[in-house]
């Protein structure tokens, strides 16, 4: 044999060996399956302050991986359909980290804040991290009118605290480069912050913003607000249809009588679903509009 | 000064005969591949991460060339023997240390330049293919003229990191000096901690000792305005040119003793 051909020969051979060894890494990953969770559920270092320092200067680099992680995360847990599953347990620390290493990474405080206080299962339906994310925020940029808005937001939609609320589109108002928007929205909150009006008014200002994400929270919003007046005026003509002793609510007992022509669709084509014992409707937990802002808490 | 320069040439052809270069193909792929990956993973802040990714890998690429290449220098001579040839020709030992010094940035600076063009490249496509409404959520300009800030501090850390090296190398054992380096670039970016002592330890000679390496120590931390300019921060031009001029005082300071000892040095 040439020493060329023998070379060759040690280059296949090393080919072969390597193919070889995919060969079995895939079979064995077929024998003994790995969770998808095994590698995203870690966080090795939960201190930002401590990962700051250990990246030497390279924090910028280090925080966009962390927030690619926090989307993934989010993302990932949302699309988990098993019931009761924990979710969304490293979505706070995540953020957390990633705003420490870059404390001016605005999108992180912002998204962070509408992934946190998002109700289960779209979220982990945390808005009091929300508002701890969104302080931390004021702390490196003080003048940042969206956060003090973002705030007062989560105090109205989530937490339901319309003087907090309103406190806070006050503060909002108040920061260099505010629109003039806030100052009305603030009072609207005080006098009635529970009108869906008022909600409606809030979402449209968001639908306005000039971030996409936000955009598409707003569109969902605003859809879910159609959704909930959709339901108002079905239930209100469900009430009137008197039930025979024994008889339950369903669709085609309401189709029958003449009260609707088919079974009712949210805006995503979503059917409603319909309690045949109360006879109250609600949107399927299959929409993507679910679980709407004022779903009673069992529903969740 | 001719001398100077045929040295300086010299490393710099020495270090485009070891591929160094190489490392620009790679830079160039990293930021098309993430430019094309990242827009679907990050929620819309691709420019950023760009700039954040040209920024560190320029920084990082640029270390490893100042290190690995900057170690061997003077002991690659010494254990080749070819530094006796060397020294018998009209080149004095300062002329060498300079030469070699001179070529090792002069290699960095290319390095530098072409990852900036391509880094400006990849922002002014992206910045030219996005709509204004968008382009107006992101904290500074696409191909904003401010990173060039961000890279001379870079330039300027990686011609003091090379120093560092170069000076290791006149009396240590190549593995040495590059530990030697590291050591003092990751120190050098813990120099805020050794400032503040105080606020942990009581103890006066401590404290002394911390607040004497915060000073000998060369403070890399300075360097770094990365996060400022990507984020559209002010860098004021007075701080810039402080953090130069220490830069550049500090490298002298180092090649000077660096000359001195090489100067002692018996090759015998």
């Amino acid at each position: 044999m040439t020493a060329s051909r023998r070379d060759w020969l040690v280059l296949s051979l090393g080919m072969m060996a390597l193919i070889a060894a995919i060969g079995l890494q895939v079979d064995r990953d077929r024998r003994f399956p790995r969770s998808a969770q095994e590698s995203d559920q870690v966080l090795y270092v939960r201190s930002g302050a401590a990962l700051k320092r250990l990246t030497l200067g390279f924090n910028g680099i280090a925080a966009d991986v962390y927030w690619i992680r926090a989307l993934q995360h989010y993302g990932g847990d949302r699309l988990i359909k098993i019931p009761g599953a924990v979710r969304y347990q490293l979505l706070y620390p995540l953020l957390d980290i990633t705003t420490t290493l870059d404390p001016h990474f605005n999108i992180a405080y912002r998204f962070g804040a509408i992934f946190l206080s998002e109700g289960y299962p779209g979220g982990p339906g945390r808005p009091d991290r929300a508002i701890e994310l969104l302080r931390k925020g004021l702390v490196a940029m003080p003048h940042k009118w969206q956060y003090y808005h973002d705030i007062g937001f989560v105090y109205y939609w989530h937490l339901r605290d319309y003087k907090a609320s309103a406190e806070w589109f006050q503060r909002a108002e108040a920061q260099p480069g505010a629109p003039s928007w806030l100052k009305p929205l603030a009072a609207t909150m005080l006098v009635q912050g529970q009108d869906r009006a008022s909600a409606r008014l809030l979402w449209e200002q968001i639908a306005r913003s000039e971030e996409e994400w936000l955009r598409k929270s707003a569109t969902r919003a605003l859809l879910q607000l159609d959704v909930l007046d959709q339901i108002d005026q079905v239930n209100a003509a469900i009430r009137r249809v008197p039930l025979s002793p024994g008889e339950r609510y369903s669709w085609e007992m309401l189709a029958r009588r003449g009260l609707l022509r088919g079974i009712p669709a949210d805006p995503t084509g979503v059917l409603f679903v319909l309690d045949p014992d109360t006879g109250r409707v609600t949107v399927s937990r299959d929409s993507t509009l679910y679980p709407l802002p004022d779903e009673p808490k069992r529903l969740q | 000064m001719r001398a100077i320069k045929t040295v300086a040439v010299n490393v710099f052809r020495e270090s485009v005969r070891d591929r160094v270069p190489y490392n620009l193909v790679l830079f160039a792929i990293l930021l098309i591949a993430s430019s094309f990956l990242l827009g679907q993973l990050t929620a819309g802040q691709d420019v950023k991460i760009i700039k954040d990714l040209g920024l560190a890998a320029t920084s990082i690429f640029g270390l490893f060339i100042a290190i690995f290449i900057g170690i061997g220098l003077v002991s690659k001579e010494v254990e080749r023997r070819s530094i006796y040839a060397l020294l018998a020709k009209p080149v004095s030992r300062p002329q060498f240390i300079a030469g070699k010094y001179a070529g090792l940035v002069l290699t960095l600076a290319v390095n530098v330049a072409v990852m900036t063009c391509a880094l400006y490249l990849i922002l002014g496509y992206m910045s030219w293919t996005e709509s204004a409404a968008f382009k107006a959520t992101w904290d500074a300009p696409g191909a904003d003229p401010a990173i060039l800030k961000a890279l001379l501090l870079i330039f300027v850390e990686l011609m003091l990191v090379t120093a560092l090296a170069l000076f290791f190398s006149t009396f240590s054992t190549p593995i040495l000096s590059a530990v030697l380096t590291l050591g003092f670039y990751v120190a050098g970016h813990f120099n805020a901690d050794l400032k503040n002592f105080d606020r942990i330890v009581e103890s006066k000679p401590a404290v002394w000792l911390a607040r004497g390496l915060y000073h000998v120590l060369p403070d890399f931390s300075a360097f770094d305005v990365k996060t400022q300019v990507v984020h559209g921060l002010p860098v004021p031009g007075w701080y810039l040119l402080t953090t130069v001029t220490y830069g550049l005082t500090y490298i002298a300071g180092l090649l000077l003793i660096a000359t001195f000892i090489f100067a002692r040095r018996d090759f015998k």
